[in-house]
């Protein structure tokens, strides 16, 4: 469970940039949250917060119990096991095969060559990409592309997965198919939370959504739409 | 870091090698350098010490007799001479004798005896070795006071003049061996810069799976190592076959210098040599890690 208590960020600089003023939020285990609102309004400062990329410039961000602020240094890796990224641009390596490029990930977790040998062809199977696993990034379609970015966020089996637009680069069909793997993927218990702009996908699958405008969160709804 | 992943490590190190080719062989070819600096430099100053010692356990007197001294003077003043406090061995050279030694020194082509005809120039000699090579000044001293005895010679100077060289040698090559390390360090936290850079794409995802910050860092460490051994095997390799050559050439031409070639001093010379180069490596990549390495 994570939790916001009173959360702003606030980016120093030459000029002050409040990007997060006064959240609240509660997340659940299993929930699936659609983040929403226009650039800037926050979104991925508050994805930030919770992999611990950044700290809360005041009030705490809290996850099963403990403060994100006060973790260690060095816990923070071991943290982040738990919590898969999806990016928007995919950010595959592309001097490597499909297979490589989830077996990078688990090397770097310092899974074993054994478990590597038995998980990746496990999610590659899960995400449809078996038949494509001595193929390189450039090789595969956009959303074949997508799947093994999802691929290898699962890897590690997380509790929790993060998406950060991954929709944006993808036509409505392609969307549509990997917004069913993510549905997929919370059925089996994970957490997902998803930052979009896709407002059609968000009205479609009508599930709880947190809108952000100006730093601020002005509606956190269940089964809702992209605008109110 | 896991022992298991010692593996993943030293593989992403050697990658990380081979594919900033330009960076690693110009690095590479530094340390090579730097390292070639300090074995001549070592080998020279060993080899100094080694003939210190040989000239220092040889060193004797030659005392040159008086050329009116008949055979039989001379022999007569050799039993004197040992009689005096400190002298471990006399004994005599006649000028035939000190005629072939010298033709000796000449090579087996060179016919002094028919070069000089009827007169031979040298005088008849006495040598002397004294029982500790620190008596030799004062007996050579007592020496020249003896009636009978014209001159008398010892490698006067020889140790001292071997010893300053070395010492110049030394300073000289421990100042060149000092700026070629920063440049070879600076050329290697140079090329780990460019690797980071290169490979920030991959960094961004370890961190963001979860990998710990010695993982991430570990093969730009171990990419210095490997240059920095890389480069002293090159250079202990170039070393080598250098110093075996000018053995041979040496025992061959020029005889007299006693050259060192006991394996034991040389396997310790490229022992240290990997060990500073590897030494290097580290260094460089430290810079870079922590410097250029947000993790």
């Amino acid at each position: 469970m994570i939790q916001f208590f009173n959360v702003s960020k606030i980016y120093a600089g030459e000029v002050k940039v409040t990007a997060l003023e006064d959240v609240n939020l509660t997340i659940e285990k299993g929930e699936f949250i659609f983040l929403v609102g226009p650039s800037g309004a926050g979104k991925s400062t508050l994805t930030k917060l919770i992999i611990r990329e950044e700290i809360a410039t005041n009030g705490q961000v809290m996850v099963d119990g403990k403060s994100l602020a006060r973790m260690k240094q060095r816990e923070i890796p071991y943290y982040r096991r738990n919590i898969g990224f999806v990016f928007q641009d995919f950010r595959l390596l592309m001097t490597r095969t499909v297979y490589e490029n989830v077996a990078f990930a688990a090397e770097s977790v310092e899974m074993t060559r054994t478990q590597i040998r038995q998980r990746v062809p496990m999610v590659l199977e899960m995400m449809g990409l078996d038949q494509k696993r001595n193929a390189f990034p450039h090789q595969l379609s956009g959303g074949q592309q997508q799947r093994l970015g999802i691929a290898r966020a699962m890897v590690n089996n997380p509790t929790m997965i993060i998406a950060d637009e991954p929709t944006g680069n993808l036509d409505p069909e392609t969307s549509s198919e990997i917004m069913q793997i993510f549905q997929a993927i919370n059925r089996r218990g994970t957490t997902v939370m998803i930052a979009t702009h896709d407002k059609a996908m968000v009205d479609k699958l009508r599930q709880r959504v947190i809108q952000l405008r100006g730093g601020f969160v002005v509606r956190d709804q269940k089964n809702g739409g992209y605008a109110e | 870091m896991k022992v298991s992943s010692l593996g993943y490590v030293v593989r992403d190190g050697f990658r990380n090698v081979w594919r900033n080719k330009v960076m690693s062989v110009a690095s590479i070819s530094t340390v090579a350098i730097s390292l070639f600096l300090l074995g001549v430099v070592w080998l020279f100053i060993s080899n100094v010490n080694h003939m210190v010692t040989k000239v220092e356990s040889e060193l004797e007197i030659n005392a040159y007799i008086d050329k009116t001294y008949t055979r039989d003077q001379g022999e007569e003043l050799m039993q004197q001479i040992s009689r005096l406090p400190g002298i471990a061995l006399v004994s005599y050279v006649t000028k035939e004798e000190a005629l072939l030694i010298l033709n000796g020194r000449f090579g087996p082509e060179a016919n002094l005896a028919e070069t000089v005809g009827e007169y031979n120039p040298l005088p008849d000699l006495i040598k002397i070795k004294a029982s500790r090579p620190e008596l030799v000044p004062d007996l050579a001293k007592k020496l020249e006071n003896t009636i009978g005895i014209e001159t008398v010679r010892y490698g006067q100077g020889t140790v001292e003049r071997l010893l300053q060289t070395a010492d110049w040698v030394e300073r000289a090559g421990f100042v060149g061996l000092i700026g070629i390390s920063v440049a070879a360090i600076f050329l290697i936290s140079t090329s780990i810069r460019l690797t980071v850079y290169s490979r920030r794409e991959e960094i961004t995802i370890m961190r963001l799976v979860g990998a710990t910050n010695w993982y991430i860092r570990w093969p730009f460490l171990v990419e210095g190592i490997f240059i920095g051994l890389f480069g002293s095997f090159m250079a202990c390799a170039i070393l080598y076959f250098g110093y075996m050559q000018l053995a041979k050439y040496l025992t061959v031409n020029l005889t007299f210098i006693p050259l060192l070639t006991d394996r034991e001093v040389l396997l310790t010379m490229g022992g240290n040599i990997l060990a500073y180069g590897s030494g290097l490596g580290l260094i460089g990549s430290f810079l870079s890690v922590f410097r250029y390495l947000r993790v």
